[in-house]
């Protein structure tokens, strides 16, 4: 299954500039390991040593926070749309 | 001025002051750092310097992230005379008003109201915006936007519309009737979103960037966060350079809650505040039971939040992923404050409370802000000896819907016959 990852502008530097990437996966956990694999850098940029995402990085799939869903191992459907942004606040 | 960089709180790289505000090495925030190292340490001219300013958030400009306007920037233009209104409306010198009433309500002694509900759009906001988008002209923007749940939409159009300015205002689409006429009125181009402020906030994030536009606050957010210390500079100045014991705020974000004791640490820091017997007041976090991942983390004892799904009358706290959460959780631990969550109920009842023993009218925020301080005092928490401050940030006619059918009218007719037999059998007049 393949999924579009939207990559924000703060990464792009280190995925070879690509605001999208085209990536096989059924799980968010695979997806990301699949774009960590393409662009090793990105691995430390957003995600903690034992593998789980840093605290200010939210996941969306389908416009939906994964936090809400199951977390790295929710499902992700073929032609899904996952998106990484910054954690951003305000009201 | 001594505004120097911006940083990454969590892993301390250094950027430029742009309009940044992630971390590219970590994807932490970033924040503003400022060298003091030239601040002037004679408090007395320091202290009559403040004094003298406009009477508006630019007496303290010192202690804000514009460089063009701000005094003595090298090479920039002078404030005007008159003051800095120029750069905006003129935000903040709101109230502080002692509460006997209040207090003793609550078996305390000592409690002040900041009501900041006193500012040219009712709200706190107008603080942020006024920083924000002064840096925004700063770096040449021409348009100005924001993700609000309320109160920010109000004052961002209105800033747009003072300063002439193209705004773009994202609110959830259910939001307030009163907040979403007192956007409008001001020619913003207003779009609701179908979902929550969460769901608003993501669609910012992605739009800031693929727009060129200054998003007060997400690419401004550090500026615009730093706005929020001038709660904490004019408490101080008028509690006479002194701190108070204990600050009871509203969180949403948590960036409010924080800034203000970022505030109150700069100024101990420097030496602006007379004999402070600790270093921070105690900081107690205020939020709506329907919606407290900030207050539920607190009780669990967990260092991040778990983000919720909204549903509260206190629509302006309605953020259920708090960026600022863990900053916020570690300032109430750090300070012996706590952050506390109120029902729907308490915060119609704070409302009514703050309104009966003050004359305050406070919009669902202040409700819950009121609450928190009532539920504090009943707890035993609070020593009756403390000097409290209340920060309420927002208007009640902005949330008109909590209070309807919390009293009775009583309409007769015109004649004498008409009061004795309706009203003053039942009142004592």
């Amino acid at each position: 299954m393949s999924v579009v990852v939207k990559i924000p502008t703060q990464l792009r530097a280190v995925a070879g500039g690509e605001a999208e990437a085209q990536i096989d996966g059924a799980t968010v956990r695979e997806v990301l390991d699949g774009l960590f694999e393409r662009h090793q850098e990105l691995r430390v940029r957003i995600a903690d040593d034992d593998g789980s995402l840093r605290r200010f990085v939210n996941v969306y799939v389908a416009g939906e926070d994964i936090r809400f869903l199951d977390g790295l191992a929710t499902p992700v459907a073929d032609g899904a749309e996952l998106t990484i942004l910054p954690a951003v606040a305000g009201g | 001025m001594a505004v120097s960089h911006l940083q990454c709180k969590e892993c301390k790289a250094e950027y430029p002051l742009e309009a940044l505000y992630v971390c590219e090495r970590c994807f932490g925030p970033l924040e503003v750092v400022y060298d003091h190292s030239r601040t002037s340490r004679d408090l007395g001219e320091l202290r009559r310097r403040i004094q003298g300013g406009p009477q508006n958030i630019w007496r303290y400009a010192d202690f804000l992230p514009a460089t063009a306007y701000g005094r003595g920037a090298p090479g920039g233009p002078p404030v005007p005379s008159g003051g800095a209104t120029r750069l905006g409306l003129p935000a903040g010198c709101t109230p502080l008003i002692r509460a006997d009433r209040l207090a003793a309500r609550l078996g305390l002694r000592e409690v002040w109201v900041k009501n900041d509900a006193a500012n040219p759009t009712h709200s706190f906001k107008d603080r942020v915006v006024s920083v924000a988008v002064t840096r925004a002209r700063e770096l040449g923007f021409e348009t100005i936007a924001c993700a609000s749940t309320g109160n920010l939409a109000n004052s961002v159009a209105a800033h747009g519309a003072a300063l002439g300015l193209d705004s773009y205002v994202f609110i959830p689409a259910d939001l307030e009737e009163q907040k979403v006429l007192a956007t409008g009125v001001y020619g913003t181009r207003l779009v609701g979103v179908k979902g929550n402020y969460d769901d608003v906030n993501r669609l910012c994030t992605e739009l800031c960037a693929e727009r060129d536009w200054a998003f007060v606050n997400i690419n401004l957010r550090p500026y615009y966060a730093e706005g929020s210390k001038t709660l904490a500079f004019e408490i101080a100045e008028q509690l006479g350079w002194q701190l108070p014991d204990r600050c009871v705020v509203p969180i949403a974000s948590g960036s409010l809650f924080t800034k203000i004791a970022a505030g109150f640490r700069e100024w101990t820091e420097l030496g602006l505040i007379d004999s402070p017997t600790r270093p921070l007041p105690r900081m107690n976090g205020a939020q709506a039971d329907g919606c407290s991942p900030v207050a539920s983390a607190f009780a669990d004892g967990h260092e991040v939040c778990r983000p919720v799904k909204p549903d509260t009358i206190a629509k302006s706290l309605a953020i259920g992923n708090p960026a600022d959460g863990p900053y916020a959780l570690e300032l109430a631990r750090n300070t012996g404050g706590s952050v506390d969550a109120v029902s729907d109920d308490e915060i119609r009842a704070g409302i009514k409370l703050l309104a009966e023993t003050t004359g305050i009218f406070t919009e669902t925020a202040g409700g819950v802000t009121t609450a928190v301080l009532a539920k504090l005092a009943e707890r035993g928490d609070i020593d009756p000896d403390e000097r409290v401050v209340l920060v309420i940030t927002g208007e009640g006619l902005k949330t008109l819907d909590a209070v309807r059918g919390s009293f009775e009218t009583t309409t007769i007719e015109p004649t004498l016959e008409a009061f004795e037999n309706s009203v003053a059998q039942t009142v004592s007049v």
